[in-house]
């Protein structure tokens, strides 16, 4: 039995991404690489014959989904349904967390300047974050960190994925020998509509 | 990823320089939001902030805000303020020496800036990311208000009996008056010690051995032990307390 069709099936029935890891453990005999091997095929086969769906690295493992295309279509006879968007609020606590974890609600508070329980408590229920530690300050805060549903959400195969800081516009850098640049992209006028 | 970041979507929320304005606060995600906001519009170099202009701007913008909203913007309007004061303040002649106290505000909103950028580019790979949909996808379930409570009288009466049936009746404690005897336990103490060189402390119990009785040959021992009168033994742990008159014995 072809290695790539038992994963396929496997894929196919998984509620969300399966590991290599989790993927090798179908067949006792099967190597890593070889799932690795299988999971090319099964992609391929998908591109090359154009079907509707295709593979997709996610979250640190492998789903199978329809394609972008198609999305309209499916939405508008309501066999699927967009999962609900995120406020800004809860999209810049959720960045802040991503590069900072594991961070406390005070830091948190201090970069964005508003206070964050809200939003923390929404994050939480919704999967995208969770309690990850506690931190040395006093009152031994809790920390958050970032799930594997947030990846999911994002479409994103792991936190690597995310802009490094050094290609962003702007730095986290002291604003001493930065702020010729700065100065020019603070100004700029949106170009997106 | 190596996309280049596009610039975040303004605000709807709009204000003009002039006053009179109408603030829809509600666009911004928080103060550093509105300050950035107006540095955009006034086309301000954030190098270079005119705190004072700045900071009056900001204050009227959140001039309408009730106090709930206004919690986050105000600790800003006091560090605008604060801000305001100190550029007033004359510098001397020594430029090198002068450190800019917009410093710090302008390292906050760079950092800010860029967690919008962040956030804005999250934004899009999410929505990206929802263009696809794994099999079986079931839509999370619409979060539904509690139904409304219905109850009528007879029912919010009848809970009512129930939560006070359920209080426990309040237990008093009666306080007995049980008044130690030390002086008896101490005759009777003194009469054995007459009699006998030696006793087990539970003869001079008397003829009633209740706790007040108890307490009070204990008393009453300790006293005499204290005075001397008397020696206090325990041969063993837990054993009888053993009283002796002759007090050339070991003590304990």
């Amino acid at each position: 039995m072809p290695l790539a069709q038992l994963i396929e099936a496997a894929l196919f029935t998984a509620a969300r991404p399966l590991t290599v890891e989790e993927l090798a453990m179908l067949d006792p005999d099967a190597s890593l690489a070889d799932v690795r091997t299988a999971l090319d095929q099964l992609r391929e086969t998908y591109d090359f014959n154009q079907h509707g769906v295709e593979l997709v690295e996610l979250a640190g493992g492998y789903q199978i989904l329809s394609r972008p295309a198609f999305a309209a279509a499916i939405e508008r006879a309501q066999f699927a349904v967009r999962v609900q968007r995120l406020t800004g609020a809860a999209m810049e606590t959720l960045a802040v967390i991503a590069y900072r974890q594991p961070v406390g609600r005070m830091e948190i508070e201090e970069i964005r300047g508003v206070s964050a329980s809200g939003v923390l408590r929404t994050l939480q229920e919704r999967g995208l974050i969770e309690v990850v530690g506690r931190g040395e300050a006093l009152g031994r805060p809790l920390l958050y960190g970032t799930t594997a549903l947030f990846l999911e959400l994002l479409g994103l195969k792991d936190l690597s994925d995310l802009p490094k800081t050094e290609e962003l516009a702007i730095a986290l850098r002291p604003p001493e020998p930065a702020v010729e640049d700065v100065a020019d992209a603070a100004a700029y006028v949106p170009a997106e509509s | 990823m190596s996309e280049a970041l596009a610039a975040p979507e303004t605000p709807s929320g709009t204000i003009s320089p002039t006053p009179g304005f109408v603030v829809e606060l509600d666009a911004f995600s928080g103060p550093l939001d509105l300050l950035l906001h107006l540095l955009r519009e006034e086309q301000i170099d954030i190098a270079d902030i005119p705190i004072a202009r700045i900071a009056d701007q900001f204050l009227r913008a959140i001039h309408s805000l009730g106090l709930n909203q206004a919690a986050d913007y105000l600790e800003m309007a006091g560090r605008l303020l604060r801000l305001k004061v100190q550029m007033l303040l004359p510098r001397g002649s020594d430029e090198e020496g002068w450190e800019d106290p917009r410093a710090e505000l302008v390292r906050r909103l760079l950092e800010y800036q860029q967690i919008k950028e962040i956030a804005h580019w999250m934004a899009r790979s999410a929505e990206r990311r929802s263009e696809q949909y794994p099999r079986g996808y079931l839509p999370p379930p619409p979060e539904l208000p509690p139904p409304p409570l219905t109850v009528d009288l007879l029912e919010l009466l009848q809970a009512v009996e129930r939560v006070i049936a359920a209080i426990p009746a309040p237990v008093l404690h009666r306080v007995v008056p049980r008044p130690l005897d030390v002086e008896g336990a101490t005759a009777r103490l003194e009469a054995l010690l007459a009699e006998r060189a030696e006793f087990d402390w539970r003869e001079a119990w008397g003829p009633e051995p209740n706790i007040a009785n108890l307490l009070s040959t204990l008393l009453a021992i300790l006293e005499l032990a204290r005075r001397g009168a008397l020696h206090v033994l325990q041969p063993a742990p837990f054993a009888p307390l053993v009283i002796r008159r002759d007090a050339s014995g070991p003590t304990h």
